[in-house]
């Protein structure tokens, strides 16, 4: 009739079948599904590409040089991201943050640039009803940059919380996790760059 | 309705900014639950209720045509309808029902006390349950949609589709497969990782081996539908041209996308059917399931080339011979490990000594019913003939027969099952047997008519026929057939409300049964099971219970369970405590819906801020529960 530990917040020993965290599995399993949610979006893009009855088309719009240095910033962003997860589980607290921060800071450059992108385009008159590039150019890249924003939520949730608690190793589990979901974003953005801005121009 | 007493003597611990709530009884307890069991249960009974309101579709439509040329009701409700039906059937009934059972019974199955991410698994039920209710009040607030189940563009345009109905079909849609995606994958973390000691990946039950792959199928065939449902929504709201043939957008693309989901969706029901016979018939034959690696590695094949046979859905839509032939080959190659499976069940019959239960009984039928369906199935994988019987009633009776004869009657056999471990009450068997004639004869009442209805010409989705056509007499007995199955389901009703009145107490392990879901109480008690179970062979139950048995290892039994308890014994268990967070967050995305349809953007941020503000205040509320020891509390 004893509640024991109750009191004692030792967390009991339990059998595990698997290695892996639980947190860790369900992130690959939702990456797996996102393979197939960005899959379809590029499918349709590709089905669609070069079937727009009128301007404006790819060639007239895309801006390489631009895209090149955003692109350029994101990937780099994984990289920092690599720097801040070790930082972490090596205990230098403000190198963690450091990094962190500058993840999120390149994941924000990043979206700036495709806000200004976005709002070049509706200006030379690309929207999303104007032509199938423009219905599946702003539904792909606006997809991927949803997926950004998420990322760049939850890094500066995980900065915030190492001001207001201790960090644990439960911690380090959140920010690999997270950077699991960061590199997969980066991945996905190579893919786009390639399909959608290089390809027109080969 | 008394369920699994939970014990308050435990203090609650919370490390987190908020304190978790923990009811043990009323109303609260059930909004909060995170008990796997108690949400395979809400699972169920909401899984019911759908099937319910989809029966009385399909009851008024075979009312409707039950003679030629009556106007019972009018072409429009018609559409709607059968479009209903269809949906509400797929998403709202079959498919929850096999999770529900899966939720309440793979983690008793591989000895886990919950789910891996129990307040996840509470999200992932009531999303579903909310968005079935934002699609059947589609009926109440103008029009449900009325564009088939599988909503084939370019109907589903706004041009061609003004009313809200079509809105409701794909944003009910979004969000259930939102819910269904996170219980998908919640259950393979379960498997994957909470397996008792011992139980390797091929001393697993049949059973959770089909709902791992089934889970496997939900994660990869959802996204395709997910975005096709929000191409469309985009179409309808922001006038993109995804799929508008006056823009450059080719609706085929609908199609494909729809049956790269849609096909795997048909083994998504299926597999758990398949699961459930697999654990039924070993069950009641008194032997081990026959050829269990083939069964599982079948399951697997059956998986992997579900997702390669969808354009059998689009044989007469011009796709050329070459992709005909290549889609009718990967097509009849998905029935041989259909077929394996079949004779294995067979085979795990022969010798055995069969017990007549009503469970059994309809795992027979299923065996039946189910073959008949995949042979049709064959039929229509040859493009000449799906031709012929394309879009006519040939082809409802195909389906019928897999997923009412298939799914529907394996899932009366799990309930029959697994009802005593769920309630601590048998249903009673002779009435079981009455329902089990009504409902099976019924079933072929109505769908064996229409195969040779629809080799005669009749088409599906037709509110009405001309008298003089032969038609006549097939669609009195199909009409006829829905009385005796509704019957059937009245009676079962009833047996269920009498079995809480006054049942026979079930008793732990009434049927004598292999898996370990059967060596604790029934129902369960909150924790599961007293000491972690300790498996050293497949069916792990029968073998502690009867050290003869084939599969049994008396010696490394005892050694095994020692050298757990010595290194895992006395710690207890944590369980977690309830919360709110995840009801919230389902009713923000459920007005959310709402808000969408009717174009509320103010509404919708609000709703956006609500579900991300639930989402931190989940992530932060700490662990709360109690840790509770059972080997020294005892059985509670």
């Amino acid at each position: 009739m004893s509640d024991t530990s109750a009191t004692s917040h030792v967390a009991p020993k339990t059998y595990r079948s698997s290695p892996l965290p639980d947190l860790k599995l369900f992130m690959w399993l939702f990456l797996a599904s996102d393979c197939m949610f960005f899959g379809t979006l590029i499918g349709t893009y590709l089905v669609y590409r070069g079937r727009s009855l009128e301007g404006p088309f790819p060639i007239d719009v895309l801006d390489i040089p631009i895209t090149t240095v955003s692109s350029f910033v994101l990937l780099m962003s994984s990289f920092l991201m690599v720097l801040a997860l070790h930082a972490l589980r090596s205990g230098n607290i403000p190198r963690f943050r450091l990094w962190t921060f500058g993840v999120a800071f390149f994941g924000a450059i990043f979206l700036g640039f495709q806000v200004f992108e976005f709002s070049t385009f509706v200006q030379e008159g690309l929207t999303l009803n104007q032509n199938l590039f423009g219905s599946t150019f702003f539904v792909l890249t606006g997809t991927h940059g949803i997926h950004v924003t998420i990322g760049v939520l939850m890094l500066l949730s995980i900065l915030i919380l190492s001001y207001v608690k201790p960090m644990t190793s439960k911690d380090s589990l959140f920010l690999e996790v997270t950077g699991l979901y960061w590199h997969f974003v980066d991945i996905v953005w190579i893919v786009i760059f390639t399909v959608i801005y290089l390809v027109e121009f080969a | 309705m008394t369920y699994g007493k939970q014990s308050t003597r435990s203090v609650s611990e919370s490390t987190g900014l908020l304190i978790r709530p923990n009811w043990d009884r009323g109303i609260l307890s059930w909004l909060t639950t995170v008990d796997h069991k108690r949400l395979g249960i809400l699972y169920i009974l909401t899984s019911t209720f759908f099937f319910l309101t989809a029966s009385v579709e399909a009851f008024v439509m075979r009312l409707q045509l039950a003679r030629p040329e009556q106007s019972l009701v009018s072409p429009d409700l018609y559409n709607q309808l059968f479009t209903m039906h269809g949906v509400t059937m797929v998403f709202l009934a079959i498919m929850p029902l096999g999770i529900g059972l899966a939720n309440y019974f793979a983690p008793l199955m591989i000895g886990a006390r919950d789910l891996a991410f129990p307040r996840l698994n509470a999200f992932g039920y009531w999303v579903y349950a909310f968005s079935g209710i934002l699609l059947l009040s589609s009926f109440i607030f103008g029009g449900a949609p009325d564009v088939g189940w599988f909503a084939y563009a370019p109907l589903t345009s706004l041009s061609n589709n003004p009313g809200n109905g079509v809105d409701y079909f794909m944003v009910g849609l979004l969000i259930s497969g939102v819910g269904t995606l996170v219980t998908a994958m919640n259950l393979i973390v379960t498997i994957v990782s909470m397996r008792a000691p011992g139980m390797t990946w091929f001393r697993m039950p049949a059973f959770v081996w089909m709902i791992l792959i089934t889970m496997f199928l939900i994660v990869f065939a959802f996204p395709p539908l997910t975005i096709a449902l929000f191409q469309i929504l985009m179409d309808r709201t922001f006038g993109t041209l995804f799929y508008d043939p006056a823009g450059g957008g080719m609706p085929i693309l609908w199609q494909h996308l729809f049956w790269i989901f849609g096909h795997p969706e048909v083994y998504i029901i299926i597999l758990p059917a398949f699961g459930v016979i697999s654990e039924v018939i070993p069950t009641f034959s008194r032997k081990p399931l026959f050829g269990y690696a083939v069964i599982v590695l079948s399951g697997i094949f059956i998986g992997f080339l579900g997702f390669a046979v969808w354009s059998h859905h689009m044989f007469t839509t011009g796709l050329g011979p070459v992709v005909n032939a290549a889609f009718t080959l990967t097509t009849v190659v998905i029935g041989i490990p259909t077929g394996i499976k079949v004779f294995n069940w067979l085979a795990t019959l022969w010798g055995g000594k069969i017990q007549f239960t009503t469970s059994m009984l309809f795992a027979l039928a299923f065996l039946v019913t189910f073959t008949l369906g995949g042979i049709t199935g064959i039929m229509l994988a040859l493009p000449p003939f799906d031709a012929q019987a394309q879009d006519s009633y040939f082809v409802v009776a195909h389906f019928h027969y897999v997923m009412g004869g298939g799914a529907l009657l394996a899932f009366f056999s799990g309930v029959y099952y697994w009802f005593p471990k769920m309630t601590g009450r048998l249903l009673n068997e002779r009435v079981g047997k009455w329902v089990f004639a009504l409902v099976v004869g019924g079933f072929h009442l109505v769908f064996f008519p229409q195969h040779f209805v629809g080799l005669l010409g009749m088409p599906r989705r037709v509110q009405s026929y001309e008298a003089g056509l032969g038609w006549e007499i097939y669609n009195q007995l199909s009409t006829a057939g829905t009385w005796v199955m509704s019957v059937g389901a009245l009676i079962f009703l009833i047996s269920i409300f009498q079995a809480f009145r006054n049942g026979k107490v079930a008793g732990n392990d009434p049927w004598d049964g292999r898996t370990l879901e059967w060596s604790t109480t029934s129902p369960p008690p909150y924790y599961n099971f007293v000491k972690d179970p300790v498996v050293t062979s497949l069916d792990s139950w029968w073998a502690k219970k009867y050290p003869e048995s084939v599969h049994a290892d008396v010696d490394h039994q005892a050694e095994a369970e020692a050298n757990h308890q010595a290194e895992y014994g006395g710690a207890g268990v944590h369980i977690p405590g309830q919360s709110w967070f995840p009801f919230i967050a389902a009713i923000a995305i459920f007005f959310g819906g709402y808000a969408f349809i009717y174009d509320n953007w103010w509404l919708a941020l609000l709703l956006l801020g609500i579900l991300l503000v639930s989402c931190y205040a989940w992530a932060l509320e700490g662990v709360g529960g109690k840790h509770i020891n059972p080997e020294s509390e005892g059985i509670a």
